[in-house]
C-alpha cells in the first residue's frame, strides 16, 4: 500500500504520461480505497484537460530572456 | 504599489506570456506574435508618460497589442496594394461548384465559435492563476505543461532532480485547481 504523498506524485506523472505500468496499478489500488486521492485524480484530471482545451501558448525561457534584454536595452 | 508608476522591468516576467497568448490567437504565426509583443512592450515604455493609472498594467498593455494587431492586418493587406475585395463564393475544389450558396452559411445551431471565445477566457484565467504562483513553481509549470519540455531537460536547465520537480509540479498544481476553482468555474 503506497501513501497518499505518493499517490499524488504518481497521479500528476500520469497527467504527463510519464508513469510506469506499475506506478498506474499502484495509483489504481489506492484510489479504491482512499476518497480524498480519488477526489484529486479527478480535479487534476480536469485541470490537464482544459488546459489541453484552453490550447496554451507561452514562450520559451531563452526568448523571455532576449525580450528582456532588449527592453533593457530601450531603457 | 503607486498607482501611477509602470514597472517595466517586471513586463516579460508577468504578461509575455499572456501577451503572447493573446496575439498567437490573432495572427495564429508564433514569430509574428513574438514581435507583435516585443513592439507593445517598446510601444509601452515610450508613451510610458501617459500612462495615467486609470487601467492595471496588463489592460493597458493588452489595448496596445490590439492596435499593433489591427496595424498588423493594415500593413499586409497594403502591402498587396488591394483596391478591391475579391471574393469567390465557391471555394477552390471544383467539385463543389454548382453548390448552392446556402448550404456553405454558418450554422446557426453551431458552438464552435462560443467555445473559441471560452476557450480564450479559459486561456487568461489560466494565465492569471499562473501569475499568482510562486516564481520557480510558475516557471516549472510552464516549462512542463505549456512548453512540453521533458522532464530530464527541465531537470538539467533548472539544476534540480527529478523529485523536486514533481513536488514543484504538485504545489502548482494545487494551487492552479484552487485558483481555477474560485475564478473560472465560480463566475
Amino acid at each position: 500500500m503506497i501513501s497518499c504523498e505518493k499517490a499524488a506524485i504518481i497521479c500528476n506523472k500520469t497527467q504527463y504520461r510519464e508513469s510506469t505500468f506499475m506506478e498506474k496499478l499502484k495509483l489504481k489500488f489506492h484510489l479504491l480505497m482512499c476518497k480524498t486521492c480519488s477526489a484529486f485524480t479527478k480535479k487534476n484530471t480536469e485541470l490537464t484537460s482544459i488546459c489541453e482545451k484552453a490550447n496554451l501558448n507561452g514562450l520559451s525561457e531563452s526568448d523571455k530572456v532576449r525580450m528582456k534584454q532588449e527592453l533593457q536595452d530601450k531603457v | 504599489m503607486v498607482a501611477h508608476k509602470l514597472h517595466p522591468d517586471n513586463w516579460v516576467d508577468n504578461y509575455a506570456d499572456y501577451l503572447f497568448n493573446y496575439a498567437v490567437g490573432r495572427v495564429s504565426d508564433a514569430e509574428i506574435a513574438k514581435d507583435l509583443v516585443q513592439e507593445t512592450f517598446f510601444a509601452g515604455l515610450n508613451s510610458a508618460k501617459n500612462y495615467k493609472g486609470d487601467a492595471a498594467e496588463r489592460t493597458w498593455l493588452i489595448a496596445i497589442l490590439k492596435r499593433k494587431v489591427i496595424d498588423y492586418y493594415r500593413k499586409i493587406n497594403s502591402k498587396k496594394g488591394k483596391a478591391e475585395v475579391r471574393m469567390s463564393y465557391s471555394s477552390s475544389s471544383s467539385d463543389s461548384e454548382g453548390d448552392w450558396i446556402e448550404e456553405r452559411v454558418a450554422d446557426p445551431f453551431s458552438t464552435l465559435e462560443n467555445d473559441a471565445i471560452e476557450n480564450e477566457e479559459l486561456g487568461s484565467a489560466i494565465f492569471d492563476c499562473i501569475s499568482k504562483l510562486p516564481k520557480k513553481q510558475a516557471l516549472v509549470f510552464n516549462m512542463k505543461t505549456i512548453q512540453g519540455i521533458s522532464t530530464e531537460d527541465i531537470c538539467k536547465e533548472l539544476n534540480i532532480n527529478p523529485s523536486n520537480l514533481w513536488v514543484m509540479i504538485h504545489r502548482a498544481r494545487t494551487a492552479l485547481m484552487g485558483c481555477l476553482n474560485q475564478n473560472w468555474f465560480n463566475i
